[in-house]
């Protein structure tokens, strides 16, 4: 194995490998933000949406609702309890799959109820029993847990995905019209997993498990894996060809940060290409190892579906893709390392001290600071480190109120670095906190006019116009939309119209304007 | 003629016709014509061109200035240069006295492409564009009221542009054009006469500028007329 011996690499290099290392260790020390309030679950089922609310349940019976998707609360447990139950709206009902061992594992059962509303406050919330849909008698090749439900967007038929371990994953049909099984068939698609399920995306049918093992707090390697077919009953393979019959599958998501063994993946369907899904971690270290609900952004590349990343509090450069400028303070910007006047080439070619421009045109003024004058050159550097710039330097002269927002060419200024920071109590959205956008080492904000235009403000009090929505779209960059956009009931989100200015205009997915990349200044 | 000789001959004309295909089917609009034309009153250009560019300006002959910083166009469009120059509407072939005694004329001028090439422009008034201010200016007519519509613009070098007397883009440095580099906040054209007014400042080289509108949905807009010929009616 091949190691690196930095007892006897030079000082510099040394020095340079520790930093890195130090700089590598602080970024992944920054926050990053799980959910709020009560978020303890086992196996949560697909989040599933009632006038305007958030639920899920759990192991147990355990409810969880929420007003914004950020923020959750206990709700009301159901009218049958059981384990890793999973949910599905299908015209005016929503109809839960809930398992159950009545034997003892692999003696399993799945049994249906039905509800017209998930508020136990509306007149319409009753648990109907549905009866038994599926069940494994112990000796077969199954353990028949864990329902997974699938609605095909090309044929609108339904799917359920059962199994644990013990034996095989199966699929089974069932009746869109009444959840109930169309027949007694299934068909074998997976072994050595659990928690499946099954999406489609692009002409392909994905099936995610759960691999590893659960329910051992820090201990628990679950991790979710996926396969893909042309047909919704395999055969599933995956990334390298291994059938999932033969235990195969590509990683979507594991252990990583404070958190330990994902499993029980839920897609949420966000429209205007958003997707997100919900998963358990079996431990939070943050909380004490409790087993939790989170949210990630769903990415897709290459074909193949990829967790996105939580938001990671920090200083970025916020650059357009579609025109690759950054964000900025509309003020003057002063280049870093001071203003120096384009001279000669440098010691050795500059005594000549002709100067070319971008635009070929040549120019006949004596380089100041260049080589002429014994210096450098303009090529030739300062001879020393460049420090960051000092906001608090640059920043006197620029105007005390509001300062207008553009675009520029990224050039490591001050005015083109932003802090995004979590606001406490501000609520959130799924998977993500509100969030203030500042002139890092300012408490200037970014802000939203009366115009639907961009601002920054003098400092930041909290204002509905100064908190931001960050969601993670499917190819990896990020959406920006105001929270106002939330109260107007307008999709605005940051636009980039221009190489040199940005809007906020409703978000067109099929466009870049809206898509935006977080960079590590 | 043997036959190695015919297969030469064949062996050229093949591998000649496909260049000579390329030559022949080079269209037109693939030869770009940088050349302002001075005082002409062509009417097509008193529309947009299909992509919304505003093809026809008049445009005064180029101001000394240096500086190309934000803060060094700024005060360089603020210094009055001569007299109402944020706000004087020219006619073509009018003059103008500028602070130093020297005295400039205002240019009608249209253009084949989507920009204005201020190099040529200056050629072809007997000076150069290096260390320049030059303030274009345009009337747009418009059939009713258009609202939430954003002046486009992209320019070498600064610029900065104004819409019925307000000041609505400024871009700054030194950069190349870039069509809707510079975009306005949104801004309602009124029914009648609008004027466009901008000032571009070059240091050195190459200088160009291009303009259009945007509608709601960033489409250009096309319904208005284009004058020059009286742009203060």
């Amino acid at each position: 194995m091949k190691t690196v011996d930095c007892a006897h690499a030079p000082v510099h290099d040394r020095c340079v490998t520790l930093l890195s290392v130090f700089a590598v260790l602080i970024w992944l020390a920054r926050p990053v933000f799980a959910l709020d309030g009560q978020v303890q679950i086992h196996d949560p089922s697909t989040i599933a949406q009632c006038d305007g609310k958030f639920y899920t349940y759990g192991t147990g019976g355990t409810c969880l609702v929420s007003e914004d998707g950020w923020t959750w609360q206990r709700g009301v447990t159901p009218s049958r309890r059981g384990m890793a139950p999973d949910m599905i709206q299908l015209g005016d009902r929503y109809y839960q799959y809930i398992s159950s061992n009545p034997g003892g594992q692999p003696h399993s059962q799945i049994i249906l109820i039905h509800s017209k509303s998930l508020d136990p406050n509306s007149p319409d919330y009753e648990w109907v029993d549905g009866g038994l849909i599926n069940s494994t008698d112990g000796e077969e090749f199954c353990n028949g847990i864990d329902p997974g439900l699938f609605l095909d967007p090309t044929d609108g038929k339904l799917w359920m995905t059962f199994g644990s371990y013990f034996g095989t994953i199966r699929v089974v049909e069932l009746n869109p019209k009444t959840g109930q099984r169309v027949d007694d068939t299934f068909t074998d698609i997976a072994v050595n997993c659990e928690a499946s399920t099954m999406v489609y995306h692009e002409g392909w049918y994905y099936l995610l498990a759960t691999h590893g093992s659960c329910c051992r707090g820090t201990d628990s390697g679950y991790h979710i894996r996926v396969g893909r077919s042309k047909k919704v009953t395999g055969p599933f393979v995956d990334h390298e060809g291994t059938a999932m019959m033969q235990g195969g599958g590509k990683l979507v998501i594991g252990s990583g940060g404070r958190v330990v063994g994902a499993g029980h993946f839920g897609l949420i369907h966000e429209g205007d290409g958003v997707q997100k899904f919900s998963l358990h971690w079996e431990a939070d270290m943050d909380r004490g190892g409790a087993s939790v609900l989170d949210i990630r952004a769903l990415l897709w590349r290459d074909g193949w579906p990829v967790a996105g990343e939580n938001f990671r509090q920090g200083t970025y450069e916020i650059e357009s893709v579609r025109t690759g400028t950054a964000i900025e303070l509309a003020v003057e910007g002063v280049p870093v390392g001071g203003r120096r006047v384009r001279g000669g080439f440098g010691a050795a070619r500059g005594a000549r001290g002709s100067t070319q421009g971008r635009d070929g045109a040549r120019s006949a003024t004596p380089a100041r600071g260049g080589a002429r004058a014994g210096g450098r050159g303009i090529f030739g550097g300062t001879g020393g480190v460049i420090p960051d710039q000092d906001v608090a330097e640059v920043s006197v002269n620029w105007p005390e109120g509001s300062v207008d927002v553009r675009m520029g060419n990224y050039m490591c200024q001050a005015q083109q670095k932003w802090t995004v920071t979590p606001v406490a109590d501000a609520g959130g959205t799924l998977g993500s906190p509100y969030f203030k956008v500042t002139i890092a080492g300012t408490d200037r904000p970014l802000a939203v006019t009366e115009g639907a235009e961009l601002v920054t403000l003098p400092t930041f009090t909290g204002g509905i116009e100064q908190l931001w929505r960050l969601d993670q779209l499917t190819d990896g960059t990020w959406r920006i939309m105001p929270k106002i956009a939330s109260v107007i009931k307008e999709p605005l989100a940051l636009s980039a119209v221009g190489s040199s200015f940005a809007t906020l205009a409703p978000f067109d997915p099929a466009s870049d304007k809206q898509r935006w990349r977080f960079k590590r200044p | 003629m043997n036959k190695d000789s015919n297969r030469n001959v064949w062996a050229f004309v093949l591998l000649s016709s496909p260049v000579f295909l390329m030559i022949v089917s080079v269209p037109s609009t693939a030869q770009c014509d940088p050349m302002p034309k001075l005082g002409v009153q062509n009417s097509a250009r008193t529309v947009p061109n299909a992509d919304g560019f505003i093809q026809r300006w008049l445009i005064l002959e180029p101001i000394r200035a240096v500086g190309d910083t934000q803060n060094a166009v700024q005060t360089t469009v603020k210094a009055e240069h001569f007299p109402n120059e944020l706000t004087m509407i020219p006619k073509h072939g009018q003059k103008v006295t500028t602070a130093d005694g020297s005295e400039l004329t205002w240019h009608a001028v249209d253009t084949n492409e989507y920009n204005v090439n201020l190099y040529y422009f200056a050629q072809a008034v007997g000076t150069n564009c290096n260390n320049a201010l030059f303030w274009a200016v345009v009337g747009v007519d418009c059939p009713e009221d258009m609202a939430n519509v954003r002046l486009a613009i992209g320019s070498n070098s600064a610029s900065v542009w104004w819409v019925n007397g307000q000041e609505v883009i400024g871009i700054y440095g030194n950069r190349c054009t870039v069509i809707d580099d510079g975009v306005s906040k949104r801004l309602t054209l009124k029914k009648g006469r609008n004027i466009i007014r901008g000032a571009i400042i070059n240091a050195s080289g190459a200088a160009d500028f291009c303009a259009r509108f945007l509608d709601a949905k960033d489409k250009p807009l096309k319904t208005f007329n284009v004058s020059v010929g009286d742009v203060g009616k």
